[in-house]
């Protein structure tokens, strides 16, 4: 009896352990699952791949995919065919607009077309000068490609630029190896820069040198415990202390008038 | 590329990876050694008038690849985007292979459509209305319309079988469009063209001032060199002088921008500021200048029967003068006060005066340039002739940093139009057509009878147009340039006298251009590289290259074209009786004949075209006709320098040439010449002279005595914008080369009109709209561009005119300088709305 209870048992125990286990395996299925579509989730709500930009005035894309009612009001507004909707085998969530600046870039329509369309705020209305749109930041990524660091004159993503000279300057350097020319290097200003991808697109390499990609990617960001002096300065238009003791410098009688004072 | 076994599976095996980690992969192994097996050699680029030299990449019959030459003075190594894209140019997908005629079941027809003919056919009905339009009315009814893109040869031959085969002066390149005004300029001037100076200046100078030339955007390589100087000089000053703001801007510290047509009081007023101010170096103006005063109410280069001819004074005399004294000079630019040009230009006075301070002070060496602001100007020759004045008045002329520079758009306006003389009153080294001792030495090195060379200039670029237009003109042959998209005036002036059924059109381009598509036969040609060739460029620098590969399908070079044609024409068919009968032994002979296999054209016998490492060549022009015809004519052509009445256009051989990067004329004893007209630099000058400019008799250059005029058209109550033509830097004029590479059409696609945001918003326009453009002879529709590369300020709009799809030349005027027929493409009257 007591091996038959005992076995009964252990058959009972087995049976329960296969269940716990099933169960175990099922749950464990089911949070793998539930891991799956959290990081699926997760993946669309923060990475969508870098080259996908969103419309300009998209909220941050926690709040933009909560909000998008993914009708596609904006991408048939979009008068040049920039935006469209993902498909379900598109590594952004599907049915919400995104574009890719090599292939169609945002051409920044002064009365925002996409914008104005949008029935759920998922593209802030409250975006009425277009330039303040803030969909990525285009960055010089590969100077060892770029023609312009290389001493040619191409500058076709600074005179591509919708706001160039302010989002897109060329600082002049010497060129060191031809000795007579000028580097003219672009620089982006991210405090302009619309992530427009008029740039991307325009860039004449077999791959583009300068990509807009998300602001979070781009930016670096300051330590909070430093400040630029120079800037400082000019924001108050005068040094941040008061006038300092500055006395003459001893020079011998004879040198030029110029280099006494202290002229180059 | 050798492929062994081992290479194959390694690659294979990249490649798989590669796939595997979805990673597209740059070729590197195999790149590196295809390169291996790649043949380089020199060529100049096939754009602009810098004259940049590139390595030409060849392999299997295919330019594969380009590099800047490191070793190129010009630049070092370095290309603008488009130099960038050279090996793309040529591979357009459609490239013209075959000639082609509009035909109708099997014959001509003017409506017909376009039908693949053998060469010899396009020949027979090219010669046949030739032959007609001879006949029936003289040697005026036939033309041709050349280029500043030709090769040296081609500009020769072509010159020498209108001028002297077809006893016709009715060439004409579309230099005539680019830098006619600078050509009449130095002519008036110096007595003889093109710059003193050279590129070197810009390491020289202490200031450069540029009028009406966006360097920044049509020269970038130039730029790139004055940017520099003045980046590592800090005491170097740059003006930059526009009716808009141009990317040149940026690097200006005086950035001016003008009124249209106001740089001739600007200019005056540098003048007379000098003088005012006692800054005359009067040692200079008294050993080397005279004073002339120029006619004024010249006209605007209008038919005859526009109001605005009848009502000019001079307008038959443009280009008179009579002698003044420097006095009579100072009283007539006194006038000229900070006030009025500031009343006329609309420049701050500082501005004003801070330019004319750098003209006026002794020791800053002044550099100024010039490009279509000056020459596509109703007054282009003044305006060149005024800013020798300011270099003649202080003596800033001739010597390293300090000199007038025009600047030249294409790569052989020097070397092709000018040098050799392809316009309609020219003849090779600075001889002309009214000129009968000229005449007399070209008919002499051409081996022709006295009087076979017309005395009467031809038609220039503009007048063809009205006189195929007027049916005075019946058979036109375009090469190497696309006027019908270049040319000004088109609704008008060119498209009803290319579609009369009266006039017979032939177009010889690589590319289905709109001129070629508007002609009535088309001819496929070589180009750039696909022939051995020789540019002139900008700073007088001769550069040759070999042919790399052969053209497409049955192209043939513009050279091949002409003098093959010339096979047609019996003498007895173009010349006189009498004429003939001053040379007998040409009876019966052919003008090719007469004109290239005469003995010293075709002197040169077949070679191997090879170079320094022993790399050989095809040249398809020396295996058609059995001698080295670039080589004959070359040879031929370089006796007007070394033999002919105006000295100082000497060439070098012809084999050096083919050796050097280039070499900048007058090459002598073996040297370059660096600046002209001053002792030590240039070879003319005898010892102890210091300066002379030996283009005039008395080797005394002149200064002109000319005022401020207005311009042809104005902007009105119903035309109330000015309308400015231009260039982008990614394209070349008409864009049948640049909008054919990918990259380029990607980068700008669409000619936009550039406006002020202000101009715009008045006219209910935003950026990105589309705005019609319309004047009094046409309309085109483009988006508008409120913030773009370009800042016009209100009142004008400026269009870029590459777009075959938007012809900004249907809204130009075709007024020209009355003096040097160039058309002014920077100033008309249109009316900007909604489209």
């Amino acid at each position: 009896m007591a091996m038959v209870e005992r076995q009964e048992k252990r058959e009972q125990g087995r049976d329960r352990r296969r269940f716990l286990l099933d169960a175990a395996r099922t749950a464990c299925g089911v949070a793998l699952f539930g891991v799956g579509l959290g990081l699926y989730g997760h993946r669309a709500a923060e990475a969508n791949p870098p080259h996908a930009l969103r419309p300009p005035g998209a909220l941050p894309e926690r709040r933009f995919l909560a909000a998008c009612l993914r009708c596609g009001q904006c991408v048939r507004a979009c008068p040049y065919h920039t935006l469209r909707l993902a498909r379900p085998e598109e590594p952004v969530a599907t049915g919400t607009p995104y574009f890719v600046a090599r292939e169609i870039p945002c051409e920044l329509c002064e009365n925002r077309p996409c914008i104005r369309s949008c029935p759920s705020g998922a593209l802030a209305p409250t975006l009425t000068d277009i330039y303040q749109a803030r969909m990525g930041l285009a960055v010089l990524i590969d100077h060892e490609t770029c023609l312009n660091f290389l001493g040619l004159r191409c500058d076709v993503c600074y005179r591509s630029c919708p706001l160039l000279d302010r989002a897109i300057t060329l600082d002049a350097e010497h060129n060191r190896r031809s000795g007579k020319h000028t580097l003219f290097l672009p620089v982006v200003h991210s405090k302009y820069c619309t992530g427009c991808g008029k740039c991307e697109k325009a860039c004449v390499l077999d791959r583009a040198a300068i990509k807009v990609v998300p602001r979070g990617l781009a930016k670096g960001e300051l330590g909070h415990h430093y400040r630029l002096g120079w800037e400082e300065k000019a924001k108050a238009g005068h040094s941040l202390i008061p006038e300092q003791l500055d006395l003459p410098d001893r020079l011998p009688d004879l040198l030029p008038s110029s280099l006494a004072e202290g002229k180059p | 590329m050798k492929l062994t076994r081992r290479t194959f599976i390694k690659n294979n095996a990249i490649a798989a990876t590669a796939m595997a980690a979805g990673v597209t992969l740059p070729e590197f192994a195999a790149a590196a050694e295809a390169d291996a097996t790649i043949r380089w050699d020199k060529a100049p680029c096939r754009f602009c008038g810098t004259g940049c030299s590139v390595l030409v990449g060849t392999k299997d019959g295919r330019v594969v690849a380009t590099q800047g030459d490191p070793d190129a003075p010009v630049n070092k190594g370095l290309n603008c985007i488009k130099g960038y894209f050279l090996s793309k140019i040529m591979y357009g997908k459609d490239r013209l292979t075959r000639p082609m005629l509009r035909m109708t079941n099997g014959r001509f027809d003017k409506n017909g459509q376009f039908t693949p003919i053998s060469w010899d056919q396009a020949f027979d009905i090219m010669a046949e209305k030739w032959k007609a339009s001879l006949k029936k009315k003289g040697p005026t009814a036939v033309g041709m319309f050349g280029s500043g893109q030709w090769t040296v040869w081609e500009g020769y031959a072509a010159a020498k079988l209108v001028k002297a085969g077809f006893r016709s002066n009715n060439i004409d390149p579309n230099a005539r469009h680019c830098m006619a005004s600078a050509v009449a300029g130095f002519i008036r001037t110096f007595g003889s063209d093109e710059p003193m100076g050279c590129y070197d200046d810009l390491e020289h100078a202490d200031a450069f001032v540029l009028w009406g030339s966006n360097m920044s955007e049509m020269h970038p390589i130039l730029w790139s060199r004055l940017t520099d100087r003045r980046l590592t000089t800090p005491h170097v000053r740059v003006a930059v002088l526009s009716t808009f703001e141009n990317r040149g801007f940026e690097l200006a510290d005086l950035g001016i921008v003008m009124k249209p047509q106001s740089d001739l009081a600007i200019l005056n007023y540098i003048a007379n500021y000098i003088i005012q101010h006692n800054l005359v170096n009067r040692d200079f103006v008294g050993k080397h200048v005279n004073f002339k005063l120029g006619n004024p109410d010249i006209g605007y280069g209008l038919r005859p029967d526009d109001p605005r001819e009848k009502r000019a004074a001079n307008a038959d005399k443009a280009g008179g003068s009579k002698p003044m004294t420097f006095e009579e000079y100072k009283a007539f630019v006194a006038e000229y006060t900070v006030d009025k040009a500031h009343a006329l230009s609309g420049v701050p006075k500082a501005q004003l005066e801070a330019l004319a301070k750098i003209y006026a002070d002794p020791k800053t060496k002044v550099v100024s340039y010039w490009t279509m602001g000056f020459n596509q100007h109703t007054r282009g020759t003044w305006a060149n002739n005024l800013v020798y004045n300011i270099h003649l008045l202080t003596g800033k002329i001739s010597e390293p940093g300090n000199g007038p520079f025009s600047l030249t758009g294409q790569p052989s306006a020097c070397g092709t139009a000018r040098e050799v003389g392809t316009f309609a009153h020219r003849l090779p080294a600075d001889l002309v057509v009214m000129n009968a001792d000229h005449r007399a030495f070209a008919e002499k090195i051409w081996k022709l009878p006295d009087g076979t060379l017309p005395d009467k200039p031809g038609f220039h670029a503009v007048l063809m147009q009205r006189m195929l237009r007027d049916r005075v003109m019946n058979c036109y042959w375009q090469l190497c340039n696309n006027n019908m998209q270049a040319g000004p005036n088109i609704n008008t002036e060119i498209y009803p006298g290319w579609r009369d059924p009266e006039n017979f059109i032939v177009v010889s381009d690589p590319y289905p251009t709109v001129s070629a598509m508007a002609a009535d036969l088309i001819l496929p040609t070589s180009m750039w590289v696909e022939k051995e060739g020789a540019y002139g460029n900008a700073e007088r620098r001769t550069q040759f290259w070999r042919q790399q590969v052969k053209a497409p399908g049955e192209s043939r070079s513009d050279l091949w074209q002409v003098v093959e044609f010339a096979k047609r024409f019996k003498v007895e068919e173009v010349w006189p009786a009498d004429l003939i009968a001053k040379v007998p032994q040409y009876r019966g002979k052919t003008l090719y004949d007469v004109l290239f296999a005469n003995g010293q054209v075709n002197r040169f016998p077949k070679q191997q075209v090879k170079d320094l490492a022993g790399n050989v060549y095809g040249n398809d022009e020396m295996e058609h006709f059995g001698y080295y015809l670039q080589k004959g004519i070359y040879e031929e052509y370089r006796l007007f320098g070394l033999k002919g009445p105006k000295k100082g256009h000497e060439l070098g051989e012809f084999d050096q040439y083919h050796a050097a990067r280039g070499l900048r004329w007058p090459v002598i004893g073996g040297k370059e010449t660096l600046w002209r007209y001053r002792e030590g630099y240039d070879p003319h000058v005898e010892k102890g002279a210091g300066i002379l400019f030996y283009g005039q008799k008395d080797g005394r250059a002149n200064i002109f005595a000319l005022p401020y005029e207005p311009p042809a058209e104005v902007p009105d109550g119903e035309y109330d914008l000015w309308l400015c033509t231009g260039r982008v830097l990614e394209h070349w004029h008409t864009g049948t080369m640049t909008q054919r590479v990918p990259e380029l059409y990607r980068a700008v696609p669409n000619a936009v009109v550039f406006m002020h945001p202000d101009d715009a918003e008045a006219r209910g326009l935003r950026r990105g709209m589309a705005a019609k453009l319309i004047t009094r002879r046409g309309e085109i529709v483009a988006s508008v561009e409120t913030r773009g590369r370009n800042r016009p300020p209100r009142g004008l709009v400026f269009i870029p005119f590459f777009d075959a799809r938007r012809l900004a030349n249907k809204l130009t005027l075709d007024a020209t300088c009355p003096i040097s027929k160039e058309t002014d493409f920077k100033k008309c009257a249109v009316k900007v709305t909604r489209a």
